[in-house]
C-alpha cells in the first residue's frame, strides 16, 4: 500500500482500528466494548498488580513445560516418522486424525485423569502444540535430498554425524515452521486449557472479570495475550528467517 | 532497472526470427514489451502499423512454463483464447480440434496437462497460440523446459510449422544450435542493459532434410561464428 | 558407473510376471492394511490400560464401545448431535461465505489487503478462545451464541487462506489470460479463482475443523447442550464409559467431516490429483 508515493506498512492499518476502537468506546454504543484508552491505562495498571503477575507465571509455566515436551517429542517423533516407513504407517493416521481433531473436547478427560490443576493444563498445550510439530518435522526429513545423504555416506560419515550435520540442518527450515505453528496453537492450547480449568492463572482472572462485568479490565487481559501471541509468532519467524535462505536451494 | 538499450528491430512477416543472447541480456522482456505484458519505459512497439499498448488479437505469446491451467482438459486449454473472445462452445471446439491435430496430439483432447509429457505439453502451448489466428507468435524459450530429444522433434515440427502458416514468427532461446537451425535471421544481444550486437542471417538449405542441416557446413560455421561472439560474455 | 544400471535393469527384466498370489494381492492393499493394523493397535493398548487400570476414570476400549452403541440406540447421541451440528453448518457457511468474500477481496486490491489483513493475521495467530466468554454478555446462551463461537474461530483462518491463494495465483496463468486480451473479470474468475481454488478449500478444511474446537468449547464453557452438555453431564455421575464414548464419538464425526471434504475437493476440483 501506497500513499503519495510512500510505502505504508501494512500493519499500520491496525492503528486506524485502534482509532475505531475508540471512538466506538467513547460513543458508548456497546456495553462490551470500552474505550481503546481505558483498556491501555487498564492494562498499565493491572500489570502492576501481584494477582496478574501470579496469573502470568502460572500461564507461563504451563506453556513453557508443555512445549519444552511437544518441542522434543514431536520433532524425536518426526524424525522417526520420516526416516522409519514402518513407524510412518503405524502413527500417521494418528497424527493425521490428531492435528485437525477438536481436542477441546478432550479437555474434560484431562480433567479427570489429571485433576483440576497445573498438570492439565500442560497436558492440554502438550497436545494442542505436537502433532503439528510432528507433521512438519516429518514433511522436513522427507524433503531432505536424497543425493546430501549419499554425499554424506560417501565421504564416509557415521549415522551420528550424519543426523547431526546433515539431515537434521537440512530438515530445519520444515522444523521450525512446525514449532512456529505449534507456538501458536501452544498458546491457544493454554488459553483454553486454562479456560476450562478455570481455577488457576489466566484462566482465574478472565473467569473473575467477565463474571464481575469488568470489561475494562477483561481486555486488558486479552490483549496483553494477544500481544504475547504476536510477539512470539514474530519471534521465532525471525529465527526462521535466518535458516530460510536455505530451504529453496538445497 | 534499465533492462533494454537502444533496440531498433523489424520483424519480418512469414519469417522466424530469433533473440539471442547471454542470460540476464533483457531477450525475455523484450518479447514481453512486443506482447504488451510489460510498458516500455521509452520508446514504441508498432504491429502492421499500429503502435502497441496492450496485448492484443495480432498478438499470441508461447509461454516457457507452458501456463496450462491444470484444471482443464487439453481442448478447454487450447481453446481458452477463443473462450476468451466469447465464441460459442461448437465453434472454438472445432477450431482447438483443428490445432491440436495440426500440432501432433490428436486423442490427447480430453487429457489433463498432468498426463502429458513436458513436450506435449508445450505443444499445447503452440496450439493455443495458433488457434486465436494472431500474425504474430512470440516464444519465450518455448523449449527450455523440454528435455533434448523432444526438443529436436519440436524443433523440426516447429520449422514444419513456420513454412504452414505464413506468420511472423519471434522466438526467445538461449541454445546456440536451436537458433541457428529454427531462424531464418538471428539478433544478437549484448549484456545488460541490452543492445543489438549483430544480426546474423544463416544460410542454410531448409529443404534438406532434418538431420542433413544439422551436419550442414554452413549450420556448424554459424554455430562456431555465434559461439566465438558470444564467447566474452560467459563468466 | 553403467554397471549397477544395467545390473538393476536385467533383474527386472529376468522376472517373469508374477502370477497374483494372496499375499500379493494383500500387498496391493498395504496402506489399507497399515492403517486397519494401526487402528487396531490403539484399541488394544487402550483396552489394556483400561484393564490395568491406569486410572479409575479410564473405561476400557470394550467399555467405551457398549457406552456407545447404547447411546446410539437410545438416541441420546442423535439428538446431541442435532444440537451440535445445526450451530457448526450455519457458522461454516456464514464462515466460508464471508471469508473467501474477503480473502478474495484482500488478494486483489491493495488497498483492501492493508486495510483488513493485518486484523485477520492477528486474530488468527491469538487464542479467540479468550473472547467466548463474553459472547454470552450479548447473545444468550442459545443458537447465535454457538454459532458466533464457531465465527469467531473459523473465519480468520479461511479469510487468511483465501487471501493468500488469490495473491499468490501462478503469475504465469494471470499473463497468459492478459496475452490473449482476457478482461479484469475474465481473469479473476477463469484463472485466478480456479487456480487458488485447493488453497481456499484447505483454508475450508482448517476452519471446519477449528468450528469444531469452537463449538465445543462454547458448549463446555456457556451453553450446557449437545455433545459438550453429554460430556460434562456423564462426568459429572461419572459415568466414564458414556463420557469417553461422547468425546470419541465427536473426534470421528470431525475426522469423517474432513475426509469427506477432502475427497469431495478432489473428485470435483483437482483432476490433476485424481489417480485413476
Amino acid at each position: 500500500m501506497t500513499i503519495l508515493g510512500f510505502r505504508v506498512p501494512m500493519m499500520a492499518s491496525l492503528l486506524v482500528w485502534c482509532v475505531v476502537w475508540e471512538a466506538v468506546g467513547q460513543s458508548g454504543a456497546l456495553f462490551l466494548i470500552p474505550p481503546l484508552s481505558d483498556v491501555l491505562t487498564a492494562m498499565v495498571a493491572l500489570v502492576q498488580t501481584g494477582t496478574w503477575q501470579a496469573a502470568a507465571l502460572t500461564t507461563l509455566h504451563s506453556f513453557v513445560l508443555g512445549m519444552f515436551f511437544a518441542i522434543t517429542a514431536g520433532t524425536l517423533l518426526g524424525v522417526l516418522m520420516g526416516r522409519f516407513p514402518a513407524v510412518d504407517n503405524l502413527l500417521g493416521i494418528w497424527v493425521n486424525i490428531f492435528v485437525s481433531a477438536p481436542l477441546s473436547a478432550l479437555v474434560p478427560v484431562l480433567m479427570i485423569l489429571f485433576g483440576m490443576g497445573e498438570t492439565t493444563v500442560v497436558v492440554t498445550v502438550f497436545l494442542f502444540a505436537v502433532w503439528i510439530i510432528v507433521l512438519d518435522a516429518r514433511a522436513g526429513i522427507q524433503g531432505v535430498p536424497p543425493s546430501l545423504v549419499e554425499m554424506g555416506r560417501s565421504y564416509g560419515a557415521s549415522a551420528f554425524t550424519l543426523y547431526a550435520r546433515i539431515i537434521l540442518p537440512a530438515a530445519l527450515p520444515e522444523i521450525l515452521a512446525g514449532i512456529r505453528l505449534g507456538l501458536v496453537r501452544g498458546v491457544k492450547g493454554v488459553v483454553i486449557g486454562q479456560l476450562l480449568v478455570s481455577i488457576i492463572g489466566y484462566g482465574e482472572l478472565f473467569e473473575l472479570y467477565s463474571r464481575n462485568f469488568d470489561m475494562t479490565n477483561f481486555w486488558a487481559l486479552t490483549l496483553i495475550l494477544f500481544a504475547a501471541a504476536m510477539l512470539l509468532s514474530a519471534l521465532v519467524e525471525a529465527l526462521e528467517k535466518r535458516v530460510d535462505y536455505y530451504a529453496g536451494v538445497r | 532497472m534499465e533492462a533494454l538499450r537502444g533496440i531498433d528491430l523489424d520483424f519480418p512477416t512469414g519469417r522466424l526470427t530469433t533473440l539471442l543472447g547471454p542470460s540476464g541480456c533483457g531477450k525475455t522482456t523484450l518479447l514481453k514489451i512486443i506482447a504488451g505484458l510489460i510498458p516500455a519505459s521509452a520508446g514504441e512497439v508498432r504491429v502492421n502499423g499500429r503502435v502497441v499498448t496492450g496485448p492484443g488479437p495480432e498478438r499470441a505469446f508461447v509461454f516457457q512454463d507452458f501456463a496450462l491451467m491444470p484444471w482443464a482438459t487439453v481442448l478447454r486449454n487450447v481453446a481458452f483464447g477463443l473462450e476468451l473472445k466469447g465464441m460459442g462452445k461448437d465453434e472454438r471446439q472445432s477450431i482447438a480440434r483443428r490445432y491440436i491435430a495440426e500440432v501432433g496430439l490428436s486423442g490427447f483432447e480430453n487429457k489433463y496437462p498432468h498426463e502429458l509429457s513436458g513436450g506435449m505439453r508445450q505443444r499445447v502451448g503452440l496450439a493455443r497460440a495458433f488457434a486465436v489466428n494472431a500474425d504474430v507468435l512470440l516464444l519465450d524459450e518455448p523449449f527450455s523446459a523440454v528435455d533434448e530429444q523432444n526438443r529436436r522433434k519440436f524443433q523440426e515440427d516447429l520449422l514444419r510449422l513456420v513454412a504452414l502458416e505464413k506468420k511472423t514468427f519471434i522466438f526467445v532461446t538461449h541454445s546456440i544450435e536451436e537458433a541457428v537451425y529454427c531462424s531464418d535471421r538471428i539478433v544478437i544481444l549484448s549484456r545488460r542493459p541490452g543492445r543489438v550486437a549483430e544480426i546474423i542471417e544463416p544460410q542454410i538449405d531448409r529443404s534438406a532434410p532434418p538431420d542433413a542441416i544439422r551436419r550442414d557446413q554452413g549450420y556448424l560455421d554459424t554455430v562456431e561464428e555465434i559461439w566465438q561472439g558470444l564467447k566474452r560474455y560467459v563468466d | 558407473m553403467a554397471l549397477p544400471a544395467h545390473a538393476n535393469g536385467s533383474s527386472r527384466a529376468v522376472h517373469p510376471p508374477e502370477a497374483p498370489t494372496v499375499w500379493g494381492k494383500l500387498m496391493e492393499h498395504r496402506p489399507a492394511l497399515w492403517r486397519a493394523a494401526s487402528v487396531g493397535l490403539f484399541f488394544l493398548a487402550w483396552e489394556i490400560a483400561g484393564r490395568v487400570p491406569i486410572s479409575y476414570a479410564f473405561p476400557t476400549f470394550l467399555e467405551t464401545l457398549r457406552a456407545f452403541v447404547a447411546m446410539l440406540l437410545d438416541g441420546s447421541l442423535l439428538a446431541a448431535y442435532g444440537q451440535t451440528l445445526q450451530p457448526l453448518v450455519i457458522g461454516i457457511a456464514v464462515s466460508a461465505l464471508l471469508g473467501v468474500g474477503l480473502g478474495i477481496v484482500m488478494g486483489l486490491s491493495r488497498f483492501a489487503e492493508w486495510l483488513v489483513a493485518p486484523v485477520f493475521i492477528v486474530l488468527q495467530a491469538a487464542p479467540m478462545a479468550a473472547l467466548i466468554p463474553l459472547i454470552t454478555f450479548v447473545y444468550g446462551i442459545g443458537l447465535l451464541a454457538k454459532t458466533l463461537a464457531v465465527i469467531m474461530l473459523a473465519l480468520p483462518v479461511i479469510a487468511l487462506n483465501g487471501y493468500k491463494a488469490v495473491r499468490n495465483a501462478n503469475p504465469s496463468l494471470v499473463a497468459m489470460c492478459r496475452s490473449f486480451q482476457g478482461t479484469r473479470w475474465q481473469t479473476v474468475t477463469r484463472v485466478i479463482i480456479p487456480d487458488a481454488s485447493p488453497v481456499i478449500f484447505a483454508g475450508l478444511r482448517l476452519g471446519l475443523a477449528a468450528g469444531f474446537i469452537g463449538v465445543i468449547l462454547a458448549e463446555l464453557l456457556i451453553t450446557p447442550t449437545g455433545i459438550g452438555d453429554l460430556i460434562t453431564y456423564h462426568r459429572s455421575v461419572a459415568d466414564y464409559p458414556e463420557m469417553y464414548a461422547a468425546v470419541v464419538s465427536i473426534i470421528l464425526v470431525s475426522t469423517l467431516t474432513l475426509a469427506a471434504l477432502e475427497a469431495f475437493e478432489l473428485r470435483v476440483l483437482r483432476p490433476e490429483k485424481r489417480t485413476s
